[in-house]
């Protein structure tokens, strides 16, 4: 090896006297190496393509309903059908989805934090795993059962809450309310329900930051006398605070699509309103839900549907880009 | 029952043939400290260097005992060395002098730390209350990466709840202290992650210093740096002798024969948990030892 590099030199030396030129270097893969590779990389495309298939089908079913409404459809709030030609807009159906995920969002996220500090922080070994596997598991009820648990069970026991925030907050516009306003199916209710689905996502995210948190940096902050809650709030959480942002991210991505339990707590009527507590409200996917047995109306719910994946997508993929800047969340698959 | 000669030695200005050098690296970079007081701090340490000692001292994890029966004193204003091959419980030894031995879940230990005479682990006596007192600095540089320079030397203010009316002054004397002023003096705002290997652990020790602890650990600090890192922080730790007495664990004989007032060397038989095999002035340790091994291992010919 050694032998062969100098001759290398030697020779270039002697033909090209002045400009060293980078070699080319070259490796064939193995047999096994090309397969593998081949596999892999259809997978990963695979993807892409179906993301790009989704994508054309939902802006191909929709083209009639863009023909028909055009730039109407962004600035409509009410979606009737009935009429010749059909007033459909999507204004109405996403600022309810947003007003909904932002709820869920906010509460979920001191919630998720806080139990993920709990579990990386303050549980002792014997407690984190198995609270660990029960955050977890919050992820797997089927959104079908938060619906029903939250329309006959949760539902009632909040109306006293949205009373007296409405009573004692209600000069904040999001918390009035009409006289003899009803408390059920309000959008509080559902943002509540959705925020208890989006938990598990946060938390996890959330727990894996801060458990990656360089030991030598906690231990400083002990050493020098500090708290528990000091060492986690000039150390765990200044690092894991590009998970929490982007977890929270994802957990908003989830939120937005959320549909069954939406699809029930809500009454899924196109309304411009920010009065949460109230009933009323509509969002994307829950409307579609609802509506999507008729089929002249097809082609606007696939227009609507364009926009909350195209939501969601941006959603998504800014909390990546959020995520894999973070110091802490290089490592870290969202 | 084994007890320390408390008598002070002048051992070390003696024998250090590296004594001009580290001098003369000094004088050149002009970063002596000023001898001045440090700013007073609401609510820190008593003033002054304290005397750390352990009666009967042993270490557990699990149900392993990995450090059994040391009885140290450490003397005010002295430094000592902590020496010995890897596994001895050096570590563990100096992690119970400021109760960050019981952080690791499984640990746990019986015997006595005397701070001043008082047991740091008797009840009604918090573990922050005994760090503010005793400072570490770590073996890898372990500064706050995303707070300035600045900050990072304050952040032990913030973390124990310290006041001080003069928070430049102090900024001033721990880098000084730490033979870091010159180098940081026009970049304080800048982060101090962005140091060098050397710098991070001098600012580390700053850091530690800005509290005013009565003792300071220091586990390993130079076994990350270069020769000359090395020498500087060497440096640093012979002009805090006067106010702060520092146990510091090294792997590197010329370093504990350089910096050291008194040696405790650490030992553990195979399978057996860790104990002091020998202690006492350095210049007696390293020339003429009591216990062969002593000579062995500070001669390098084995560990």
């Amino acid at each position: 090896m050694h032998v062969t590099l100098r001759r290398v030199r030697f020779t270039a030396a002697v033909t090209a006297a002045a400009t060293p030129r980078p070699r080319q270097v070259s490796d064939e893969p193995t047999r096994i190496d090309r397969i593998f590779g081949f596999v892999t990389t259809g997978a990963g495309m695979t993807v892409f393509v179906l993301l790009g298939l989704v994508g054309l089908f939902l802006l191909l079913r929709s083209r009639e309903a863009f023909d028909v409404a055009g730039w109407s459809f962004f600035t409509r709030v009410e979606w009737r059908s009935d009429t010749s030609p059909p007033e459909i807009g999507v204004l109405g159906l996403l600022t309810g989805t947003v007003i909904v995920a932002a709820i869920a969002v906010v509460v979920a996220v001191p919630l998720g934090t806080c139990t993920a500090l709990f579990i990386t922080d303050y549980a002792s070994a014997r407690v984190r795993g198995p609270l660990t596997g029960l955050v977890d598991l919050l992820a797997a009820i089927p959104s079908l059962l938060y619906g029903i648990w939250g329309f006959f069970v949760f539902g009632a026991q909040v109306v006293p809450l949205s009373k007296f925030l409405t009573r004692h907050l209600g000069w904040i516009p999001i918390f009035a309310t009409e006289e003899e306003a009803v408390f059920t199916g309000s959008m509080f209710i559902a943002g509540l329900v959705v925020s208890l689905m989006v938990l598990p996502i946060i938390a996890a995210v959330s727990r894996e930051v801060f458990s990656q948190t360089p030991q030598g940096e906690k231990e400083a902050a002990l050493a020098l006398g500090g708290t528990r809650w000091g060492m986690i709030r000039q150390v765990v959480l200044p690092y894991g605070k590009g998970g929490i942002i982007g977890g929270s991210m994802l957990g908003l991505g989830r939120a937005l699509g959320e549909t069954i339990a939406v699809y029930m707590l809500l009454p899924q009527v196109p309304k411009l309103t920010i009065r949460i507590l109230e009933n009323g409200g509509a969002t994307i996917s829950g409307f579609i839900a609802r509506r999507a047995g008729n089929d002249q109306e097809i082609p606007g719910l696939m227009a609507a549907g364009l926009v909350l994946f195209l939501l969601t997508l941006a959603t998504n993929m800014l909390a990546s880009v959020i995520i894999s800047r973070s110091r802490s969340g290089a490592g870290i698959d969202a | 029952m084994t007890t320390i000669d408390p008598s002070p030695t002048g051992a070390f200005d003696g024998i250090d043939p590296f004594a001009t050098t580290r001098t003369g690296a000094v004088a050149v970079d002009g970063d002596q400290p000023s001898g001045e007081a440090p700013p007073r701090l609401v609510g820190g340490p008593p003033p002054g260097s304290a005397t750390i000692e352990t009666h009967d001292l042993c270490a557990w994890f699990g149900d392993r005992l990995v450090l059994e029966g040391v009885d140290l004193v450490m003397p005010a204003g002295e430094v000592t060395a902590l020496i010995g091959p890897s596994g001895c419980g050096k570590s563990t030894y100096l992690r119970m002098l400021n109760r960050m031995h019981e952080l690791v879940t499984t640990a746990s230990l019986s015997g006595e730390v005397l701070l001043d005479g008082e047991d740091i682990y008797r009840a009604g006596i918090r573990a922050q209350e005994v760090r503010i007192r005793v400072g570490m600095v770590f073996q890898k540089p372990n500064p706050f990466p995303a707070m300035s320079i600045r900050e990072n030397v304050l952040s032990g203010l913030k973390l124990a709840r310290l006041r001080c009316d003069d928070r430049d002054g102090l900024i001033e004397w721990a880098l000084r202290r730490a033979s870091l002023w010159n180098e940081v003096r026009d970049r304080l705002d800048q982060p101090g992650g962005a140091l060098s290997g050397g710098q991070q652990q001098r600012l580390c020790i700053a850091r530690a210093l800005a509290v005013q602890p009565n003792v300071l650990l220091m586990d390993e600090p130079c076994s990350a740096l270069d020769p000359t890192s090395t020498l500087r922080i060497e440096d640093t730790i012979a002009e805090l002798r006067d106010e702060v007495t520092v146990v510091i664990v090294t792997h590197n004989m010329q370093q504990a024969h350089r910096v050291s007032d008194r040696c405790a060397f650490f030992l553990a038989e195979e399978n057996q948990p860790g104990h002091v095999v020998e202690h006492g002035p350095t210049a007696k340790m390293f020339e003429h030892p009591d216990d062969p091994r002593t000579l062995d291992y500070v001669q390098g010919r084995f560990g």
